[in-house]
């Protein structure tokens, strides 16, 4: 199983000493978070994506291949890449070539974006957001899949005998997650392609999120990548961690009750039953994520937000080194010692699809639609 | 089959002038339904006991607390729902209006509706025309002709129950609605009553979506 730390990236005032981080100081922090994420043993660190403040991570290739020159087994990933106002030409450009950088140590989550006015600034309508997110995500299959590529489409001009460079490493696409809170549209479409599945239940109740990864393995089986308890599943959590969970409350409080999105609000007693958010020692946030596993059953991804509401570095990166220290190895050990045989540890890596080989489901765009597909070579398999 | 009616009221003291005419209001419409030989059931949302929900609801991004989706899934299975609001600024209140918003749009679509409002003067009758029956409209619910305002000179009980003749005209025609939508081939074709997380319901068939884009 996967764990790691994932990032939207936002400058955040830091509500007891009102310090504001820099652009500059801002993306250094995020990057010593996945430095440290490594250093302490973690698996995965993924970015977000935004185009508009107070957010500063608009560049994600850019980071992420700055990250993976200082690391050598750390896992890229997106939380989440748009899929609606990122033209897919680029993405499968940027992300190949990060593949090549990187040595195969990327995967992708796709989101729609949750801000309006994004995506008028890249001619996009968001009316159109489930539709932009099936046609864009179908044309980079194909650009990672088919060597040359002549599509028409609803949304960007046409393309006629293209070719995206460089080709995947190793003649292998990423992985991909697709993230989802509430659309049932995208649970469908991960099933469909036999990709990931990420529900980032941070701000939901534990019911909600085991109802959209129902749905996502039932359709998953549907479509035949395997039976439901197979299906490759991703989970957020949040957490502060303290010796005792008194401290962990006085520490966290004065970020907690102003912070965004929930800030104003709920109190911390109250969002910690709601949600996942657990503040208190390392053994209540052991048993907490290791209750997910009860509720949407055995997964394989376990990503939490540690740098945000304004805590300052050395705080996020004590965070880390906790979670890295005390908690995920009880976790790996424990949600190993449930998980039947038969349903997968990891999801897919670079190394696991290129092991499968060029004839494997992975390198077809559209697995669902069967054998007709499968014969052919990777390359020419057509949608 | 039981009727289930649902009883909006969003008075703020206690005991309320808004609830009192809730109360009538529900007493009559039971008694109509049985009147058309049905059996009703009466379940009433008093939604200043939901204040604090609803403001968590609408601070966590639209996270319904398990109060506020008990409410919504109560108001989602209703056969027929009573809408009492006090009058706020020449409109419905805040509070009524928080749980609105927090309802699915599709919720109350052909739901047969009874609009009621309270007021310390009759000159704010009109909201109940200029405020809720927009609203209602909005969520396409099948709202009855006869809307019901009571001012505090209503209850003073001195003269004709003028008051109580129209709690018995509106609650008659909810009734008629009620039991009409239970009968095969005068429902509308609208299932009334949507509701519910969207996870359990059907999803399109992703060759579907793909088609419909060309791919």
């Amino acid at each position: 199983m996967q764990f790691g730390i994932f990032s939207v990236g936002d400058i955040t005032p830091d509500p007891t000493t009102g310090r504001i981080p820099t652009d500059g100081e801002r993306i250094a922090a995020m990057t010593s978070s996945a430095l440290k994420a490594e250093e302490v043993g973690l698996d995965v660190f993924a970015t977000g994506q935004h185009h508009n403040p107070p957010f500063i991570s608009s560049a994600p290739t850019t980071h992420l291949a700055f990250i993976a020159a200082q690391t050598q087994r750390l896992q890229l990933s997106t939380a989440t890449t748009l899929i609606t106002t990122t033209d897919p030409v680029r993405l499968a450009e940027d992300y190949a070539f990060l593949q090549h950088l990187s040595g195969g140590r990327v995967d992708l989550m796709m989101g729609r974006g949750n801000t309006g006015p994004v995506y008028p600034w890249f001619g996009k309508d968001i009316r159109q957001g489930v539709p932009l997110a099936i046609e864009n995500y179908h044309l980079l299959r194909r650009l990672w899949r088919e060597e040359v590529v002549d599509w028409q489409g609803k949304f960007r001009t046409p393309l006629q005998g293209f070719t995206a460079t460089p080709r995947p490493l190793d003649g292998t696409p990423p992985f991909v997650w697709h993230g989802s809170i509430r659309s049932t549209e995208i649970a469908e479409q991960a099933a469909y392609y036999g990709d990931g599945f990420f529900h980032n239940n941070i701000f939901w109740n534990i019911e909600h999120t085991a109802q959209m990864v129902g749905l996502y393995r039932r359709r998953f089986e549907h479509y035949g990548h395997g039976s439901a308890d197979q299906a490759v599943v991703g989970l957020g959590g949040q957490a502060f961690i303290a010796g005792s969970e008194a401290e962990a409350k006085r520490a966290f409080r004065p970020y907690f009750d102003v912070a965004p999105v929930y800030g104003h609000g709920p109190s911390l007693e109250e969002f910690t039953r709601m949600t996942p958010l657990t503040v208190g020692t390392p053994e209540m946030v052991i048993e907490r994520t290791l209750g997910f596993a009860d509720a949407v059953g055995d997964y394989q991804r376990q990503l939490f937000l540690i740098d945000h509401a304004g805590l300052p570095q050395d705080v996020v990166l004590e965070q880390i080194e906790i979670l890295g220290r005390e908690v995920v190895p009880v976790l790996r050990r424990e949600f190993e010692a449930r998980r039947p045989a038969h349903v997968p540890s990891d999801p897919p890596t670079h190394a696991s699809l290129v092991a499968q080989g060029p004839d494997a489901p992975h390198h077809l765009v559209a697995p669902a639609r069967g054998a007709a597909t499968a014969t052919t070579s990777p390359a020419r398999a057509s949608a | 089959m039981t009727r289930r009616i649902v009883v909006l009221t969003a008075g703020l003291s206690q005991p309320s002038s808004t609830r009192l005419l809730a109360d009538r209001l529900a007493d009559a419409v039971a008694t109509q339904v049985s009147a058309r030989g049905e059996a009703a059931t009466v379940e009433v949302l008093e939604l200043r006991e939901l204040a604090h929900d609803l403001a968590t609801t609408m601070t966590t991004g639209g996270m319904p607390t398990p109060a506020v989706e008990a409410a919504r899934e109560l108001v989602a299975g209703a056969d027929a729902l009573v809408a009492v609001t006090p009058v706020f600024a020449a409109s419905y209140s805040g509070l009524f209006k928080m749980f609105i918003d927090v309802l699915d749009p599709e919720a109350l679509a052909g739901t047969p509706v009874l609009v009621a409002a309270t007021a310390g003067t009759a000159r704010h009758q009109l909201v109940l025309d200029h405020a809720m029956r927009p609203l209602f409209a909005y969520l396409r619910a099948a709202v009855v002709p006869t809307g019901v305002f009571a001012a505090t000179d209503d209850f003073g009980g001195a003269g004709s129950d003028e008051l109580g003749a129209r709690i018995r005209r509106a609650a008659g025609e909810l009734a008629t609605a009620v039991v009409a939508a239970g009968v095969v081939g005068l429902a509308s074709e609208e299932p009334a009553g949507r509701g519910g997380s969207a996870a359990q319901q059907d999803v399109p068939d992703f060759e579907d979506l793909l088609a419909g884009l060309g791919q």
